[in-house]
């Protein structure tokens, strides 16, 4: 989160709104740990990483769906497996778990 | 556009803690809102008795929580745990409750390396110390060499014997800490050692030949080192590698302390014999 400090504080002095994806968990085969993070604001700028580029493109569309109200903060997953409702893959065959919501606190 | 930032004292507090490196964990609810409990309440701990600012909806929760984020930032470790709605954690307690899943995301001052001797493959070890994160302490008792000039990439330079640097500051080192000792000088090398051996440091890596290396146990054992303490020196200092250079040394030095932590089987100087530089 600390590399992510100066583009959020810039995006909140311009009066942008922000959404914050956290990587809490990995299974198998993950490029980053727990405590990744990265920050889209409304109008679509991306601080940070969740992965190793792999899923960036599908958490801005979560990120942006959260901050026009269409969908609630919550764990999102991505990874191999059938049960999961996200195409978006990791090639690295892991599974990571993100939370989503928006930086109000 | 501008307008007035929103008002939110957790991040305010959490974004000035982080950019002080001061320790810090925040907890968030990710799943299981119930009653007052809502899914992105935050819990932000710190380690210096502060009251923890923010709740996560129910005062039992937030004490069990802030108790275990201080484990987990101890530990520097950041995952998910599990509660019932008033702070539960034992199996039994949990049973037909609903579970609150909780990200604990820790925030641990940057682990310390502490280098002993200021020569060349000092400022190679910093550097690559400093890519990896470590904050640097370059020590050396001759004021001549132990200058911010030569070290302009330690983030601070003690001219110092061994023995007053553990006795003022020993007690800050534990098992993510890393000391190398480089000055390959038994002056510097037993004090150095001692020191470092009285403290919870999870790495003691001490730089010599074979024949140095032995020569020093030998000395070691003679003032009293025993075999435990013996044991926990990695020297030679660094992995089997062949390292040549500064900066090949550096690699094989920080790789070694990674495979400490990793528990992962890779050889090291210390459990091979032969040529170090091959």
């Amino acid at each position: 989160m600390k590399e992510l400090l100066n583009d959020i504080d810039r995006w909140q002095r311009a009066g942008e709104r922000i959404a914050v994806a956290r990587v809490v968990d990995i299974e198998g085969s993950g490029p980053r740990l727990p405590g990744a993070a990265m920050a889209v604001t409304e109008s679509g700028e991306v601080a940070g990483s969740v992965s190793g580029g792999c899923v960036e493109g599908a958490v801005v569309g979560e990120a942006l769906s959260i901050l026009d109200g269409s969908t609630e903060p919550r764990v999102v997953t991505f990874g191999y497996s059938d049960d999961e409702a996200f195409a978006v893959g990791l090639t690295c065959g892991g599974t990571i778990h993100l939370f989503i919501e928006e930086l109000a606190w | 556009m501008s307008s007035t930032p929103p008002d939110s004292p957790v991040f305010d507090r959490y974004a000035e803690l982080l950019r002080t490196e001061e320790p810090v964990a925040l907890a968030t609810v990710i799943e299981g809102a119930i009653g007052d409990i809502s899914v992105g309440a935050k819990l932000l701990v710190t380690t210096d008795g502060a009251e923890p600012l923010g709740s996560l909806g129910h005062p039992e929760l937030d004490r069990v929580v802030a108790r275990d984020a201080i484990a987990e930032l101890e530990a520097a470790r950041s995952g998910v745990r599990s509660y019932g709605p008033e702070g539960q954690t034992t199996p039994e307690d949990l049973v037909d409750q609903p579970t609150i899943r909780v990200f604990v995301e820790s925030h641990a001052p940057p682990p310390q390396m502490w280098i002993f001797g200021a020569v060349d493959f000092t400022a190679a070890l910093a550097r690559v110390a400093k890519v990896l994160g470590y904050r640097v302490t370059v020590c050396d008792a001759r004021e001549v060499f132990a200058t911010k000039r030569r070290f302009p990439m330690a983030d601070a330079v003690r001219v110092t014997w061994p023995t007053p640097i553990f006795d003022e500051l020993g007690g800050e080192l534990g098992p993510r800490d890393a000391v190398c000792i480089l000055t390959h000088d038994p002056k510097f090398d037993v004090p150095a050692v001692q020191g470092a051996l009285a403290t919870r440091v999870g790495y003691i890596g001490v730089m010599g030949s074979r024949k140095t290396h032995d020569k020093r146990m030998q000395r070691l054992a003679e003032v009293g080192v025993d075999q435990a303490g013996l044991d926990r020196l990695m020297s030679p200092i660094g992995l089997d590698l062949g390292a040549r250079t500064p900066e090949e040394t550096a690699v094989s030095i920080c790789a070694e302390i990674i495979a400490a932590r990793t528990g992962k089987g890779v050889p090291s100087l210390k459990d091979s014999s032969g040529p170090i530089h091959s």
